[in-house]
């Protein structure tokens, strides 16, 4: 069975810069890490890979990530921590890309692997939208599974998981192939071994472009997002309301008051 | 400082680190409090391949030969967040030491490799009345045909219960004293080998430590290491190889308390100021922390001569390893809860436990006093030579 993983380069401190141009994140020159939610989808991957290893089943990981050359590290951390194969979607095309256009170029890295199961993140640390998993379901017309809590059974054809939603859990059987997205709750990361280590000092990073995507640049990058961010802030600090004290009836009739004036009651 | 470690040495350590921060640190105080068996910690040590950096690579290990080296950086990591958890680690370290000192390659390849991948070890030499005196060992194998036949007790034997593989020193013949001991490889579950009760200590807690009890219990003739008799010099040489893995268990520990000191000095305020801005506070900060680095240089240093295998005898200098870093470690740790004051006093802060798991590195492998008297024939022995 094949497994794939989508990771994402984030920054590691809270410090982020805007390009003041694009309004989007300025990575370069930042020190950075993996998105900390990819790190428990690369590991279901990894655990998912060794079960069925130990079953006599053949399978492997392959993480694909799309980001600057500098998102190299991140997929050499991904070795360390059991990634079989690595591909880098790198191009200058890709840049200033929003969800629909991340979705649909790690899409397209996706249809050359073929994978079975693709794992994802619940959403990145930076961007928060939680919509690139969804997407890239959406573009390769993958079945999607979101918010996973827990592989209650994977056989050959389908895959029984737990779905963590707002009123407690969900649990759904899905024909493969599928994308899934996972939440915290799903395991608790290995930390790098020493092999791994060695192994992602070695390991060759496959990258692909543009060109190897056979992509139209027009739905790649920022021209190939329909949105585009138009001002990024920090909120204004709240200023304290007005505080009143004094007996219940006194102040509820203030309240009510307060209420009126506001046309609310 | 920089000690100019290779690339894969430096791996090493990165990988131990995050295991010491992701995986111990954040449970340390609830396995002093309970004395439980850090299982789980074990596991993530194990599938970190930690366990096969001093074993050398055609036995399943990665030591790249350096394993003293390597073992005294891993140990010294793991020690940082919880120097009784990582004895798991450090204690099957030297459990397998006299398998690497005195095996033949046909039992290295029948243990070794298991070790490699996580199966713990203990090493098997103290009795209630062999302490300081090794020599007095009083356990007893006796060969019967194609078998040796054990009886006796050993004490206090860190991984007692939880390790499978065990090095025991026998008295093989009872007429040749030191000369009639034997290093006898015995495994888990063999008839006859049981276990006392878990010991309830002073620090260390997270490491377990049994009494192993051998009645009439049966191992394979082919279980001795090296000659038979041999065993009293392979106990010895493997304490030349293993004390500087104690030096740096004490060395972590002593590290672990500082860093805590120091980064408490910076927030708790006194007066209008943080504490760190007391001189009194810094000249103990200082002393703290010139002691600790000048313990790491003698530990790297007496690591180093062992692994590039040109003294022969390096007992003097792993003596004054052990013994230097473990009284850095008792001093340091006390002066770390004299930082916290009465925080330092209280177990919510983890420092008190820093100093009760710095206590027992004076005492095993050979007492301080014991190292002292090791340099000191040493010193002596050189002199007549010269």
């Amino acid at each position: 069975m094949k497994i794939a993983v989508c990771i994402k380069q984030v920054p590691a401190t809270t410090e982020v810069k805007f390009d003041p141009e694009t309004n989007t994140l300025v990575r370069e020159g930042v020190d950075s890490q993996i998105n900390p939610f990819d790190l428990y989808a690369l590991e279901e991957a990894v655990r998912t890979k060794e079960r069925l290893q130990a079953d006599g089943e053949e399978s492997s990981v392959t993480v694909v990530c799309m980001g600057p050359p500098q998102a190299q590290d991140a997929l050499r951390e991904a070795v360390a921590l059991g990634a079989d194969e690595t591909i880098l979607l790198s191009d200058r095309a890709f840049g200033g890309a929003d969800t629909w256009a991340t979705s649909y170029t790690l899409g397209l890295g996706l249809k050359k692997i073929e994978p079975d199961i693709v794992f994802c993140g619940m959403q990145a640390i930076d961007g928060d939208t939680g919509q690139v998993g969804p997407g890239i379901a959406t573009h390769i017309d993958y079945a999607q599974a979101t918010y996973v809590a827990k592989i209650e059974s994977l056989d050959k054809k389908k895959i029984t998981v737990k779905r963590l939603v707002e009123n407690g859990y969900e649990v759904c059987s899905v024909k493969l192939p599928i994308v899934i997205t996972v939440v915290k709750e799903i395991n608790e990361p290995r930390t790098p071994s020493l092999r791994g280590k060695m192994n992602a000092k070695k390991a060759q990073i496959t990258t692909w472009g543009a060109a190897d995507l056979e992509a139209p640049v027009e739905k790649l990058g920022l021209s190939g997002s329909p949105t585009q961010v138009a001002k990024v802030f920090s909120p204004p600090h709240r200023e304290g309301g007005e505080k009143s004290e004094g007996e219940p009836d006194e102040l509820a009739e203030k309240l009510f008051g307060l209420l009126k004036e506001l046309e609310i009651v | 400082m920089d000690y100019f470690f290779t690339e894969e040495q430096q791996m090493m350590r990165e990988v131990a680190r995050e295991i010491a921060e992701k995986k111990i640190r954040p449970i340390a105080a609830e396995y002093d409090e309970s004395g439980e068996f850090p299982w789980p910690v074990v596991e993530a040590i194990a599938e970190a391949d930690l366990f096969r950096v001093f074993i050398p690579e055609e036995y399943g290990g990665m030591d790249l030969g350096t394993p003293i080296m390597n073992m005294c950086i891993v140990t010294e990591e793991l020690s940082k967040a919880c120097g009784g958890i990582s004895l798991g680690f450090a204690a099957t370290g030297l459990g397998t030491m006299p398998i690497l000192v005195a095996a033949s390659d046909e039992q290295k390849k029948k243990w070794l490799p298991r070790i490699a991948d996580g199966t713990l070890a203990a090493f098997g030499l103290t009795e209630a009345n062999a302490g300081s005196d090794a020599s007095a060992v009083a356990t007893r194998a006796v060969l019967d045909g194609d078998e040796w036949v054990i009886n006796g007790t050993k004490q206090w034997i860190t991984n007692g219960g939880e390790a499978e593989i065990y090095t025991v020193f026998c008295v093989t013949d009872p007429t040749r004293g030191a000369r009639g001991v034997s290093t006898i490889v015995v495994e888990k579950g063999t008839p006859g080998f049981t276990f006392g009760k878990k010991e309830n200590k002073m620090g260390i807690r997270a490491s377990a430590t049994r009494e192993l009890i051998f009645q009439d219990c049966r191992v394979p003739k082919e279980n001795v290491l090296g000659k038979p008799g041999s065993g009293f010099f392979n106990a010895m040489k493997t304490f030349d190889m293993s004390r500087p893995g104690v030096a740096s268990q004490a060395l972590g520990i002593a590290q672990g308390a500082l860093d805590i000191a120091v980064n408490y000095s910076r927030e708790r305020r006194q007066f209008g100021q943080p504490i760190s801005a007391f001189q009194g506070m810094q000249f103990m900060l200082a002393d703290m922390a010139m002691k600790v680095e000048a313990a790491r240089a003698l530990v790297y240093a007496t690591a180093r001569l062992i692994d590039s295998g040109v003294e022969k005898k390096p007992t003097m200098y792993s003596a004054m390893s052990k013994c230097f870093a473990s009284d850095v470690a008792m001093e340091v740790t006390t002066n770390a809860v004299q930082v916290l004051g009465g925080y330092g006093y209280m177990k919510e802060y983890p420092v008190e436990k820093y100093m009760r798991d710095a206590k027992i590195t004076q005492i095993y492998e050979g007492t301080n006093q014991i190292q002292r008297i090791e340099i000191a024939k040493g010193l002596i022995a050189s002199a007549a030579k010269s």
